[in-house]
């Protein structure tokens, strides 16, 4: 089946398509985790409370979206303000202005972020079986033997098909740029 | 430098590390706690104790409520009792 637009997804959410909301948090959960560790640098627990909370305000106010295709922006931007109200909440000194709360390079590990979810969106058009293994090796940090296992092939063949999913990844990235 | 190169591509992939276990599976059960959540919410507007006692301490009367205090539930019901 074909993936749906970002758009698509959220009038389907609209409509009250019951498959449709858990799509929607299945392709944005990494990226808002991925905001609240690696771009803000939360702890566990704070970075939890923010992931919920943005879900909850998404699910609460995706009627109030004016444009379905700027849903991406919209929950990056949300998460942002998110994060910083809890960097802000847990200081002890007088309220800081965003600008001191970020880490210096909050901008450009964003930036690394979107551009990230552009190679997500790359890898779901790529496939299986290249989606599985490049996602158990990159993202997952899995060893060639527990993708070997898991997906029960040769531990051998693992370096070189991901060497070949990466190939055809690059391919598709070139063709969409 | 072509502009994805497979070493940036591998780069920008160990970006997007799944959640810990649990955290997509509980924002994805929101509309299914949806109706529970609306009923604390109308019981709040109705009976100030209550309401105090959840501003006291959420979790707590949550569950003394019935409800399941999952992280998702508790963040919808701030959401709504705090009207931000």
């Amino acid at each position: 089946m074909a993936t749906s637009t970002d758009a698509q997804l959220v009038a389907r959410c609209r409509a009250g398509d019951a498959d449709a909301w858990n799509e929607l948090v299945e392709r944005f959960s990494r990226y808002v985790y991925a905001i609240c560790s690696q771009a803000f640098r939360l702890g566990p627990h704070d970075a939890e409370d923010v992931f919920q909370d943005v879900f909850a305000r998404v699910y609460a106010n995706l009627d109030t979206l004016r444009d379905d295709d700027a849903v991406r922006p919209w929950i990056g931007q949300l998460t942002r303000r998110l994060c910083i109200d809890k960097l802000r909440a847990g200081r002890r000194e007088s309220p800081a202005d965003a600008a001191d709360l970020e880490p210096a390079d909050a901008d450009e590990t964003l930036g690394s972020i979107d551009e990230a979810m552009t190679v997500r969106a790359g890898l779901d058009a790529v496939g299986e079986p290249c989606r599985e293994i490049l996602d158990r090796f990159f993202a997952r940090d899995e060893s060639y033997r527990a993708i070997a296992g898991a997906l029960d092939i040769p531990s051998g063949t693992v370096a070189s098909r991901i060497s070949r999913c990466l190939a055809k990844l690059r391919a598709e990235l070139e063709g969409r740029s | 430098m072509t502009r994805f190169d497979e070493e940036r591509i591998a780069r920008l992939l160990r970006l997007l590390q799944p959640p810990p276990h649990g955290w997509t599976e509980a924002a994805q059960e929101l509309p299914l706690a949806r109706a529970a959540i609306d009923s604390i919410v109308a019981r709040a507007e109705a009976d100030a104790a209550f309401r105090a006692r959840l501003v006291a301490d959420l979790e707590t009367a949550v569950r003394d409520a019935g409800v399941e205090a999952t992280p998702s539930v508790l963040a919808s019901l701030r959401l709504r009792l705090g009207g931000d």
